[in-house]
């Protein structure tokens, strides 16, 4: 099972090598800085696993909703609107509550946000068959909508000139490092929650129907399977995941609600879910392999002289050779994952 | 609120209306052709983006805007056909390949796009209805049409027609409504879908060509946020129908349009909620007419999305 996805990364990195030598760069330079960028150094790998945190948690956003068959793509939004909901939630509190109370009052409010923001899609989809891919897309852009609004009016810090931001939540309130490096407790968080939903949708009975509700939704709703509560749970925890991550970005990484949430994590970490064939176990070393694409990124540009949007475009070439690598499941020997006897 | 501002801002409505939603327009007869055969393209705002992106590098190389729309338009054909392309093999999903497209479009229109941020190209000419017909200044800037719109208009009243009157038509419809029935007919339901996303492709791109050229007339990298999109959920409230693709395209143009007519007589508050207004109406239109069993009765039979 794993070859085919293998199969799509050096095809990709192949044609992306081509595309490079037609603009007249060289590809042996590229992939060497990618790796001195991303996972060279312990500098450069602790940059790495920093920016592998929020995309292994918007990964499993679009994992979890992928095994019941929904393409929910709504990340990018659950996460600045949580990122928001948790500046918004602490502004109030900070000075007179301690951060072991302030951290977690934050989280939740993220979490819920997210929670209702994708289960809205969920809902939209269940209730009334909207088509959940353009309505949680949507939903993203009315996000950073809600976001840009509050940050240049109500919420915004007079002080924030330049970049309109929240007040800070100050620096005593902030998460700390993981002791020994430079990477935040979102890490730990991401991996945890990886494990667990992995657990949850592999050795459960919820994750049992969920599989079959993804695999034939008909015969699931034929089982009397409660397919709408199974729609809704999954785009609810897919907006947790997202949420948390809006909360790790504000409390570990920025301090404060800014433009800054719209980094585009929420988009590579559909990627990263289709690359991982929407196994919660497989997020974590794909979600560390972009994180390294994109800490090399800044790299690449001073280096190379290339655009920054360069990383966008090996991702695009990424995401379409793996999907047409899709139809090689089942039509080789050596991609059918068992070996089979029964032809010859 | 005045009398007189009032005035100001229906016009302003009017004439925004106009002019925004012509690249909706195109997205969502592209589309429409797309779907007709069964076949749904969400990267269609990756190719607007593309699009917009090389209509404005060509029209600044060549000196003529024209040349940009046409080499916007090849773009879209070469992207729609790729999707086309990829969609005819077996166990490819059509709707993870147009996130795909998608993110490609939008990652080549930027790493080839960056160099032509700063400089001017040459835009496309407006036709001055209003100078002509002599009407007052605010009417004249309402009524100064771009050539894109009524061809818009036109290519949707064919569109309607030929649907419902020509042989293209029939066998687009029969493709879409039953690939079992068309393969019957004699007709290739791969080449007929490639074609229609192909074509879908073409439109899509000229759209982009007017983003970049016209209105608002300058490249940057927000240039297109979600409009593709819209567009493609635009086409699910105008049932699969070109000449209600027309009225709804106008229908968001004027909510596009609502920000900066308010903003013209002073209006500033709540600028974020009417950059947000096109999202939200697209989203209830969604949730409006996807419910309807009215609304089911035209969908095209063999669209993943219907299923």
């Amino acid at each position: 099972m794993i070859l085919i996805p293998l199969f799509a990364l050096l095809l990709s990195a192949l044609l992306f090598s081509g595309f490079l030598m037609l603009v007249g760069k060289s590809p042996a330079d590229f992939y060497q800085l990618v790796w001195r960028g991303g996972f060279g150094t312990s500098f450069s790998l602790q940059n790495t696993l920093q920016r592998a945190a929020p995309l292994i948690l918007t990964a499993l956003a679009v994992a979890i909703p992928a095994r019941v068959g929904l393409i929910m793509i709504g990340g990018e939004g659950a996460l600045v609107l949580s990122g928001l909901a948790a500046a918004a939630i602490a502004l109030p509190l900070i000075g007179h509550t301690p951060a072991f109370v302030l951290l977690p009052v934050m989280a939740l409010a993220a979490v819920w946000v997210g929670a209702c923001w994708v289960g809205l899609a969920g809902y939209l989809r269940h209730k009334r068959g909207v088509n959940e891919t353009i309505s949680s897309l949507l939903l993203a852009y009315i996000a950073i909508a809600i976001m840009n609004f509050c940050v240049e009016g109500a919420l915004r810090d007079p002080g924030s000139a330049n970049k309109p931001s929240t007040f800070p939540i100050g620096e005593a309130n902030m998460i700390g490092k993981i002791p020994g490096s430079d990477v935040h407790w979102g890490l730990a968080a991401g991996v945890l929650l990886a494990i667990a939903l992995y657990v949850l949708m592999a050795r459960t009975t919820f994750g049992f129907a969920a599989r079959i509700t993804g695999g034939n939704p008909r015969a699931a709703l034929a089982q009397g399977l409660p397919v709408g509560k199974l729609i809704m749970a999954s785009s609810m925890i897919a907006g947790a995941c997202a949420g948390l991550a809006g909360f790790f970005e504000v409390a570990a990484v920025h301090g404060r609600a800014n433009a800054s949430l719209v980094a585009g994590y929420g988009f590579t970490g559909i990627l990263v879910s289709f690359l991982a064939r929407h196994n919660a176990l497989a997020v974590i070393p794909v979600a560390i392999m972009f994180g390294g694409i994109a800490a090399s990124g800044g790299l690449i540009q001073r280096r190379m002289d290339l655009p920054d949007a360069t990383v966008l475009v090996l991702q695009g070439f990424i995401f379409v050779v793996l999907l047409v690598s899709e139809t090689l499941y089942g039509r080789f020997k050596i991609f059918s994952g068992e070996r089979s006897t029964d032809r010859v | 609120m005045t009398e007189a501002a009032l005035t100001t801002v229906v016009i302003a409505m009017i004439g925004g209306a106009i002019r925004v939603s012509t690249p909706f327009m195109f997205v969502a007869l592209g589309e429409a052709i797309t779907e007709r055969s069964g076949r749904i393209n969400l990267g269609l705002e990756g190719t607007l983006v593309l699009g917009a992106m090389v209509a404005y590098m060509m029209s600044y190389r060549s000196g003529s805007p024209w040349v940009g729309v046409l080499s916007a338009g090849g773009v879209g054909m070469l992207l729609g056909g790729m999707h086309g392309f990829i969609c005819k093999l077996p166990r490819v999903n059509d709707v993870a390949i147009g996130i795909a497209m998608m993110s490609l479009g939008v990652g080549l229109a930027f790493f080839f796009g960056k160099p032509y941020i700063q400089p001017t190209a040459p835009r496309l000419p407006a036709i001055p209805f209003g100078d002509w017909l002599g009407l007052p200044q605010a009417w004249r800037v309402a009524l100064d049409i771009n050539p894109l719109f009524l061809v818009g208009l036109a290519m949707a009243a064919c569109l309607a027609w030929g649907l419902r009157n020509t042989r293209w038509g029939l066998i687009l419809r029969t493709t879409g409504d039953s690939a079992p029935a068309a393969r019957a007919m004699g007709i290739s339901v791969d080449r007929v879908r490639f074609l229609a996303t192909a074509a879908g492709g073409v439109l899509a791109g000229i759209a982009g060509a007017f983003l970049s050229l016209y209105y608002p007339g300058s490249w940057n990298e927000g240039l297109s946020s979600g409009q593709g999109l819209m567009a493609v959920a635009l086409v699910i409230f105008a049932r699969w129908d070109p000449l209600k693709c027309v009225l709804a395209a106008l229908l968001f143009g004027a909510a596009g349009a609502l920000g900066p007519a308010l903003q013209s007589i002073g209006v500033t508050q709540g600028y974020y909620f009417f950059n947000a207004a096109p999202y939200i109406l697209t989203l209830c239109i969604m949730v409006v007419s996807a419910g309807s069993k009215r609304a089911m009765r035209h969908v095209p039979g063999e669209l993943t999305m219907s299923r």
